[in-house]
């Protein structure tokens, strides 16, 4: 049981970093983007092809990843904000380009980083004595920087600018900033976590595989989601941890369902349909519970 | 300051044309109050968001402070023009604080990756709000949407005046309103512009206050400009001559458009 609680906190951990990205495309500018599924795949493509062929330290393998998934929200943004592509369809065209991308980087359909020095492994062996331990640590530190950074971001003038032009468009462009490059920064950063995070599952799990970025979406909003009406503040600090605590949740809940689910008959093909059933009835609750609401003011007035 | 240059505007909707602006001429020099009525799709609002950008003219030239800005998008012009609009809910962003829409709203152009609220900014937020009398600066951390109607819209005059704009365009920015708050932001918007001396044109359908207010009025009616006050000819004009002029413009168009040149 604790090695299940383990494992789960350190996936909630490392998926969290992606979660935190489909917040910000999500909630911040209310802009749905599917580019997510194939830059995670990027990341994971770029920390882990690099890493095998080209000998780059663990280190930076992460901050290429990085700035290969916001290269790739860029091209999104410009399909949408250029090229005048509705927001879903400029995604799923950029996902459906990376496919390729992500198989050309790694040359094959998947990677084995069994043999090769990981950062996480890197991180084992420099703090022997945190033992089972030193991966969460490691992985603790790094998505509370992740958030930390997020939050001082989200207060400067351009992160302030950010959050207002999901807010209220109009109201950003009465103030002298084109929503359009806000859009542009908002997929760029978004895109650049996923694909950290995606570069983290790949050298956390020891491998990189071009099919691994599926679900992304449906993921991130599950943790955004289950974080959100926990924490229903809206400060940005408490915004970006509930993300967090959400991830950290579903993946606890997965765990668990993957481990105990075959008494109700669950097998972990039927993952991906059950967290999508979930992200339907946490959209869908809201509404209804509004509905229900005015129904009841109706009757009582 | 502002020249208008046969701003001429015509929307299309299938086979329909309508003429919003038929060629516009319009001159104001630095410091001009101007105010505007007229019946409702005479045009003026859309000559607002002619001179905002936020709709391209079909024909014609627009100048601020002696620069072509015809070509240049709204977010660009805003950085000299601000526009405060009828609906409350149009001019702050709903889910940010109070002191987050004042940050946003200190600067028009030029931001970084720097902080956008310290200590100092925040001190220098509570004491313009002080100034409303509304309480708002005790409330600097709620977010806008927990304002009423008339405090929100209180907080838009601050904010699009903050930056000193050169040029302050008005559309019925208190119509949507309570009669308290009215006179209140009307009273506000008064002091912000004697204070910065900011160029401003004001649509109203409150006549009174059209009289009241700015030192020209300007009456619209089908696109064109049917008659223009300023200056003692202004001061002297009465409610009953509008309400005149008004009923008189919408029989006999043309006679007025003679009288306007002359």
């Amino acid at each position: 049981m604790a090695a299940i609680l383990l494992h789960a906190a350190e996936q909630g951990l490392v998926y969290g970093i992606a979660a935190l990205g489909v917040f910000i495309t999500y909630r911040i500018l209310a802009f749905p983007d599917l580019t997510v599924d194939g830059s995670f795949v990027t990341g994971a493509a770029v920390a882990s092809s690099l890493l095998v062929y080209s000998r780059f330290d663990p280190v930076s393998v992460m901050a290429i990843a990085f700035a290969a998934g916001a290269l790739a929200g860029l091209i999104t943004g410009v399909l949408n904000t250029r090229l005048g592509i509705k927001d879903l369809l400029a995604g799923v065209l950029t996902m459906i380009m990376l496919y390729s991308i992500n198989l050309r980087i790694m040359g094959r359909p998947n990677i084995s980083l069994l043999r090769v020095e990981t950062l996480t492994r890197a991180v084992g062996r420099s703090v022997p004595w945190l033992g089972d331990a030193s991966v969460l640590v490691f992985l603790a530190i790094v998505v509370i920087a992740v958030k930390l950074l997020l939050d001082l971001f989200f207060r400067t003038e351009i992160g302030l600018a950010l959050r207002a032009t999901g807010d209220n468009e109009a109201m950003i462009v009465a103030h002298g900033v084109n929503p359009k490059t806000m859009k542009m920064v908002g997929l760029a950063v978004s895109n650049g976590l996923v694909a950290l995070s995606g570069g983290l599952v790949a050298h956390y799990s020891g491998f990189a595989d071009v099919g691994m970025g599926l679900g992304t979406i449906v993921t991130g909003l599950a943790a955004v989601i289950i974080g959100g009406s926990l924490i229903r503040s809206r400060r940005i600090g408490w915004m970006t941890a509930s993300v967090l605590i959400g991830s950290l949740i579903y993946r606890t809940a997965v765990m668990l369902a993957l481990r105990y689910g075959y008494i109700v008959g669950f097998q972990a093909s039927d993952l991906k349909l059950v967290t999508s059933l979930l992200v339907v009835v946490a959209l869908v609750v809201p509404a209804i519970r509004g509905r229900l609401m005015r129904r009841v003011d109706a009757c009582s007035s | 300051m502002l020249v208008l240059d046969r701003v001429r505007r015509v929307f299309q909707s299938g086979p329909d044309r309508v003429v919003a602006l038929g060629g516009i001429d319009l001159e104001l020099a630095a410091g001009d109050f101007l105010t505007v009525i007229g019946s409702n799709g005479a045009g003026k609002t859309t000559l607002l968001n002619v001179i905002a950008g936020v709709i391209p003219p079909t024909e014609g030239r627009i100048r601020i402070g002696g620069i072509d800005v015809t070509a240049v998008s709204a977010h660009r012009r805003a950085r000299r023009c601000a526009r405060i609009v009828q609906n409350p809910l149009t001019g702050t962003a709903p889910s940010m604080t109070i002191a987050e829409n004042l940050a946003i709203a200190s600067r028009r152009s030029g931001r970084r990756l720097r902080c956008a609220i310290d200590r100092h900014r925040r001190s220098e937020m509570a004491e313009m709000l002080r100034t409303l009398g509304m309480g708002l600066e005790r409330r600097l951390d709620d977010p806008v949407q927990l304002l009423s109607g008339g405090e929100r819209q209180a907080l838009t005059v601050v904010m699009a005046t903050l930056a000193r704009p050169d040029l302050l365009l008005l559309d019925e920015h208190t119509a949507a309103l309570d009669p308290a708050n009215v006179a209140r932001i009307a009273r506000l918007t008064r002091a912000f512009i004697e204070d910065l001396g900011i160029t401003t044109i004001m649509i109203t359908h409150n006549m009174e206050q059209a009289l009241e207010l700015g030192n020209r009025l300007m009456m619209m009616h089908k696109g064109e400009i049917v008659c223009d006050l300023a200056g003692e000819e202004k001061r002297r004009a009465s409610v009953g001559q509008l309400v005149e002029w008004f009923t008189a413009s919408h029989i006999a168009d043309d006679e007025l458009l003679l009288e306007r040149s002359h």
